[in-house]
């Protein structure tokens, strides 16, 4: 049921911020269609700790200000080793980073921080360890030394 | 002069605009498929964001400033799970990629055999 | 501020070019759906410069509906090369990669 509110008024703010139009009678069409999808979704099953993760919510102050630090700055290398005179200053690596996460939705959220940071690609997730495409040895030792598998454990496991 | 925020505003659209040039640049420049998605990356992350701070700064506070931030979200949510996908399905297609700091040469051997 | 909303469409289209080149010689089918990807993360930043620029921002409307557009077409599009439809999920072992 706290799934449900939420995604309701999740729903209804995305709604309010991209209409404009306040009248009494196309709000409660706006209210009508987001209690309907609310509906839709909790007769699909749809409407749990994965799809709405409320728990992390605590977490995030936390987390979103370094990975958005950490993207600036590989983003910065990255771009760096494109732009270096010659040849491009790369040497690719293909190699598995072991997890702590001990949910699926832990390990999501790690892969897709890799994946958001430019210089590595997570290419797939096997059992608990993650195969990861990475730009420069470089980007791969920094990502094994495993500061954000423990800041995305850290993440994860404020509530759990 | 114009005002602080409108100056903070241009310089992010302005190095916004470089980082999606770089990111063009070496869409071209890297050698195989697994290293360009870093380059597409930088494009899809820094480049976009900057560009689009820079566009809500511009605005203010109002509605279309929310509209950007929500613009900002998809391309967040939406931006890794395509290259995650891409990759994934090239990689268990059989697409090997490069590696190590001799590539380049690898190359050169490649061409004389 | 005209002047830095035209420079960074002018930068955007540029890279769209390259883009485009890329999404050209290839070589492999993932190469070009990148680049079609990437195309289209530009196409939304261009659309959003653009209204800027014209003094229309409701085109943020469009750019919001082509990122979500974007993202399903990119997923579609790999699917299509992978199965051959849409919808089916047969196996072909001697598929093209280039």
């Amino acid at each position: 049921m706290k799934h449900a509110v939420a995604l309701f008024f999740l729903l209804m703010s995305v709604w309010l911020l991209n209409s404009g139009h306040y009248t009494v009678l196309i709000t409660s069409f706006g209210i009508a269609s987001c209690l309907l999808v609310v509906w839709l979704s909790r007769r699909m099953g749809i409407v749990d700790d994965e799809a709405l993760p409320l728990h992390l919510l605590p977490g995030l102050p936390r987390y979103l200000p370094w990975i958005v630090k950490e993207v600036v700055k590989s983003n910065l290398d990255t771009s760096r080793r494109i732009l270096s005179l010659g040849r491009p200053d790369i040497s690719p690596r293909l190699f598995d980073a072991p997890t702590t996460q001990h949910s699926d939705l832990g390990r999501v959220i790690y892969a897709n921080s890799i994946t958001l940071t430019p210089g590595t690609v997570s290419i797939r997730v096997h059992g608990t360890k993650i195969t990861v495409h990475a730009i420069a040895d470089a980007v791969a030792d920094d990502l094994l030394e495993g500061e954000m598998d423990r800041r995305v454990t850290l993440l994860e496991g404020e509530t759990e | 002069m114009a005002n602080p925020i409108e100056v903070l505003s241009w310089v992010f659209i302005l190095s916004g605009s470089i980082f999606v040039i770089i990111g063009g640049i070496g869409l071209l420049r890297l050698p195989d498929f697994y290293t360009r998605i870093h380059a597409a990356g930088i494009t899809d992350t820094l480049g976009a964001w900057l560009i689009l701070l820079g566009l809500m700064l511009h605005e203010g506070f109002s509605l279309n400033a929310a509209k950007l931030a929500m613009l900002l979200f998809f391309l967040l949510a939406t931006g890794p799970l395509a290259s995650h996908a891409l990759a994934k399905a090239a990689f268990l297609r059989g697409l090997d990629p490069l590696q190590g700091r001799g590539l380049v040469d690898r190359h050169e051997v490649d061409d004389n055999a | 501020m005209t002047g830095v909303f035209a420079a960074a469409t002018a930068a955007i289209v540029v890279c769209m070019g390259l883009t485009l080149i890329r999404s050209i010689v290839g070589p492999t089918v993932f190469d070009r759906i990148l680049a079609v990807n990437s195309f289209g993360t530009k196409t939304v930043l261009l659309i959003a410069l653009i209204g800027y620029l014209s003094g229309r921002p409701d085109f943020l409307d469009l750019a919001l509906v082509y990122a979500l557009m974007n993202f399903i077409g990119t997923i579609a599009a790999m699917k299509f090369t992978r199965f051959g439809d849409l919808a089916g999920m047969e196996d072909e072992e001697s598929e093209e990669l280039y």
